[in-house]
């Protein structure tokens, strides 16, 4: 009898349920990291959408295809989509299924909480979205919506814009919270914080990010709230208020979050980088001292983005000097990048191309971020092409690619099946040419002088546009190729063993592939 | 016949084709034309080879690793994973050169901020979407708009060389005389930029930036607002001419006279058909942007004119409009922007343009009475 009850309970608990209701109540960190990840992957190919729109408008000067109006509304939403539903969704994605594989967790501390941060997020997108089908149309105003451009002069739908963002922040800080709760607390015995992965290391210092700088990002939608709605002046003059208070606060939360962004990836890499060069990472210690300089310097460097705003000399310089340190941390990170693979033994599939452009790309992008930190010179960069070739350099090798790389180390583990390796490296080879066509050339716009956010452009700008459109396309198109490739993973293909790269390290290798819907039920000892 | 198709086929090419016909596949910064943009450029350029060098030594280790280390070509791997003084090195080495590049950096910062001791100093207002120029030790001033046909925007003419990089009302400035600009804006941010003077500067609603420049070389010089501020950001040029010392004192004298007849015009007795002459034009490079050269606007942002009650019923509200604006919303405060003049041609055309038959006129006179009483 008591032998019944028994299998019954267990059963209960250890399989996931059936039909809709498992996703929509999951409690379970795997279910809830896949969804993560479906979600992130239909917003890029939503925000690239845009994108593609954005760039057959400027595949030759003259208006083409769309007007201005609906044009800005384009640039705003692409950047809009790809931060706060692409990129970061997919890395909260790869915490919730590997975080606790790594540390030896049963799932994550918070598990009812981690269910309602990712079911905020559609609702949050739904909003936004559906903006675009509001009378006046988007938010027009770019993805750092400047007042007064965004409160005086936006347009209607702008106070549902906040409304998502507010959502959006809401389900990132109860992220963040999950993270750390999981991460200080359910760690496998033996494992002490020096011992962590690195991918575990940069998602702590990633949620204490969110953790600050998420309620600043409340703090300025809801002081554009009021100055909309409620008749105050935060950021309109004529009431006493001041316009670049508006860019002193966003930015306080606008610079940490590129580093939010982009962190994870660092973790990531630093796995894939040992595991395909049969080496243990260089510099564990200085890696993870790294991040936590970056993070730190992280909120010191706001003005950096203001630098034509007209703030006093003092201010100039010391933003000026604290961005520049930045590339001290950032720079050790690369050179142990490179000391890693210098004398190992070298092999390239899907992940290991991506990570090694990871390091190339994301360093070019760095590079143009040194330029850009010297203030007298940021005068002419300054929302030009160049700033935009640098960040998206960051962030498509860096974030997004970082993205692939880790999907491609990590799917034969969520789903049992090794993907198809020619495919996954054509899927390279394509992103890695179109990308570079696509944003490569828009260094050169920015430097002969074209501004950013604009729907048509003067004549000399007309070669590089071309080629930064075809390119542009080419790396759209290719993300087609990817959905395709992960279908086609999910669906079959070899059989993946419980460690299917013989250099990979971790707690994740040693459990099954697929990986059980429980794993870690007594934790394992680390040594 | 023959003459007609290869027009055709000129315009044809001119239309689909602007990219060949204008090829120009510049990589760099110019270097331009002032001591700050000279300096700024050799910043970039140094900076740029510190990066090329040090990319060069980065991505040199990992080719070699790349080629000579492959499991494939059978290499065995190390297994060493730390250097405390290698890591010290790549911690200080790249932190010399940092400071050994802030220190041009910060002269040339401070240089650009100096503003003192100016020969000329003009206001630059930002509007939606067009900048005004004020001479303000000579008391007078001027709008200055894109004057690249719409036509051409719309593909359905040939662009010509200097596709939206040209205005109707450049800015003068005489040449080697330190000039000053204050900036500000009426409405949202937009940001003031020459490539060739390495001066950008943004202009802000409500406070007024500072900067300056000197160009020893005459000549016409392109620049665009580089800040987002609305619809027609990208159709916002900056356009200065660099004139020799003496014919710029020579303009200057023109326009003040110009300035002062403009004044007299309000006291002449204007009659309706010349008042709707006037208003058309006004209108036009006033209005039409958001309110549409046929009145038709683009709800909700920006009402449509024709037929609408401010447009043809109480004629107070309507000037009321004009002159102060609605604040919320972009319709801006014109009684600061046009003459008498032209706002009281502009009110007149909207009551009488595109079926808005009202009969209805106001006179200079009356608008500058209106703007007394207030």
């Amino acid at each position: 009898m008591s032998a019944v009850a028994d299998t019954h309970a267990q059963d209960h608990h250890h399989g996931p349920a059936k039909g809709f209701s498992r996703w929509l109540l999951t409690t379970n960190h795997k279910d809830i990291g896949t969804m993560y990840l479906i979600f992130s992957f239909a917003m890029f190919l939503l925000g690239g959408t845009m994108a593609m729109v954005i760039r057959a408008e400027l595949f030759q000067p003259g208006l083409q295809i769309v007007q201005p109006e609906f044009f800005n509304q384009m640039t705003t939403m692409h950047g809009l989509i790809m931060v706060f539903g692409a990129v970061m969704p997919a890395f909260v994605g790869l915490a919730n299924w590997m975080i606790p594989l790594m540390i030896g967790a049963p799932d994550m501390a918070l598990p009812r909480m981690n269910n309602w941060s990712f079911w905020l997020l559609p609702c949050a997108f739904l909003i936004l979205v559906s903006t675009l089908f509001m009378e006046g149309g988007a938010p027009n105003f770019g993805w750092t919506f400047y007042a007064p451009l965004s409160t005086t002069y936006g347009p209607p739908s702008t106070t549902f814009f906040i409304f998502a963002v507010h959502i959006m922040g809401i389900s990132s800080i109860m992220g963040a919270i999950n993270v750390i709760a999981t991460i200080l607390n359910l760690r496998a015995p033996g494992m002490t914080l020096m011992k962590m992965p690195l991918f575990v290391w940069t998602w702590l210092i990633t949620a204490f990010l969110l953790i600050a700088v998420m309620p600043v990002l409340a703090g300025v939608v809801t002081m554009m709230l009021m100055d909309i709605n409620f008749g105050t002046s935060f950021f309109d003059a004529s009431g006493g208020g001041d316009p670049v208070l508006f860019q002193h606060v966003f930015w306080f939360f606008g610079h940490p979050e590129v580093y939010i962004m982009i962190l994870p990836a660092f973790g990531a890499v630093s796995h894939i980088i040992p595991a395909f060069s049969r080496k243990p990472l260089f510099g564990y210690a200085s890696m993870v001292y790294a991040v936590g300089a970056i993070a730190l310097l992280s909120f010191v460097v706001w003005a950096h983005h203001m630098f034509t705003v007209g703030i006093p000399i003092a201010g100039q310089l010391f933003f000026m000097y604290a961005t520049m340190l930045i590339a001290v941390p950032t720079g050790v990170k690369v050179f142990n990048w490179v000391a890693t693979m210098f004398r190992g033994a070298l092999s390239f599939e899907a992940p290991m191309l991506f990570a090694v452009a990871f390091v190339i790309l994301f360093t070019i992008g760095g590079f143009s971020g040194l330029m850009l930190a010297i203030a007298p010179a940021d005068f002419q960069y300054h929302d030009t092409y160049f700033v935009v070739a640098h960040f998206h350099y960051v962030l498509v090798p860096g974030a997004i690619f970082g993205i692939f790389a880790s999907a491609y180390f990590w799917l034969p583990k969520w789903t049992g099946h090794m993907y198809d390796e020619t495919l996954a490296k054509t899927h390279f080879w394509l992103s890695f040419i179109g990308m570079n066509l696509a944003f490569f050339p828009m260094h050169f716009l920015g430097l002969a002088g074209m501004p950013r956010r604009i729907p048509d452009y003067a004549l000399q700008f007309a070669d590089f546009n071309m080629v930064s459109s075809v390119g542009a396309f080419m790396f759209g198109a290719t993300q087609l190729l990817f959905l395709f490739i992960v279908v086609k993973c999910i669906r079959g293909g070899k059989e993946a063993a419980a460690k299917p790269w013989d250099g990979a390290e971790g707690l994740e290798w040693t459990v099954a592939s697929p990986a059980p819907y429980h794993t870690f039920v007594t934790p394992p000892e680390v040594k | 016949m023959r003459v007609h198709a290869q027009r055709a086929g000129a315009l044809l090419g001119g239309l689909m084709f602007p990219a060949w016909s204008m090829a120009d596949w510049t990589l760099n910064m110019t270097p331009g034309v002032t001591g700050t943009s000279n300096e700024i450029f050799s910043l970039h350029m140094i900076i740029l080879w510190i990066c090329v060098a040090i990319g060069v030594v980065v991505f040199g280790v990992m080719f070699w690793s790349i080629f000579a280390h492959r499991k494939s070509q059978g290499h065995k791997p190390a297994n060493f994973h730390e250097n405390t003084l290698v890591e010290i090195l790549w911690t200080i080495i790249p932190f010399v050169i940092l400071v050994v590049m802030a220190i041009p950096a910060t002269a040339t910062l401070v240089d650009m901020y100096d503003t003192t001791e100016s020969d000329v100093d003009i206001k630059v207002t930002g509007y939606q979407w067009k900048w005004q120029y004020e001479y303000i030790n000579e008391d007078f001033g001027y709008f200055s708009n894109l004057s690249t046909p719409r036509e051409q925007i719309n593909n359905r003419q040939a662009k010509g060389e200097n596709y939206l990089l040209e205005v109707d009302n450049p800015l003068i400035i005489p040449v080697g005389k330190k000039v000053r600009f204050l900036l500000t804006a009426n409405d949202v941010i937009h940001s003031w930029w020459v490539p060739d003077f390495g001066v950008k500067k943004d202009a802000i609603p409500g406070f007024i930036n500072e900067t300056w420049t000197r160009v020893d070389k005459p000549g016409t010089y392109r620049g665009q607002c580089t800040e987002l501020c609305g619809k027609d950001h990208g159709f916002m040029p900056v356009v200065v001419k660099a004139v020799p010392e003496e014919e710029y004192n020579t303009w200057v004298a023109e326009q003040k006279v110009a300035a002062q007849k403009e004044r007299e015009l309000t006291q002449k007795d204007w009659t309706m058909a010349e008042l709707m002459e006037r208003g058309e034009k006004a209108y036009q490079t006033a209005c039409a942007a958001c309110h549409q050269a046929d009145g038709s606007g683009a709800p909700p942002a920006f009402p449509a004119l024709k037929g609408s009650p401010i447009a043809t019923e109480d004629m107070a509200a309507h000037i009321d409009i004009v002159v102060n604006g609605k604040s919320g919303t972009a319709m801006q405060a014109f009684g600061g922007q046009l003459s008498e003049v032209d706002l009281a041609a502009v009110i007149t055309y909207e009551r009488n343009a595109w079926g808005n038959n009202t009969g209805e006129m106001v006179t200079p006179k009356e608008i500058f009475d209106y703007k007394n009483q207030q």
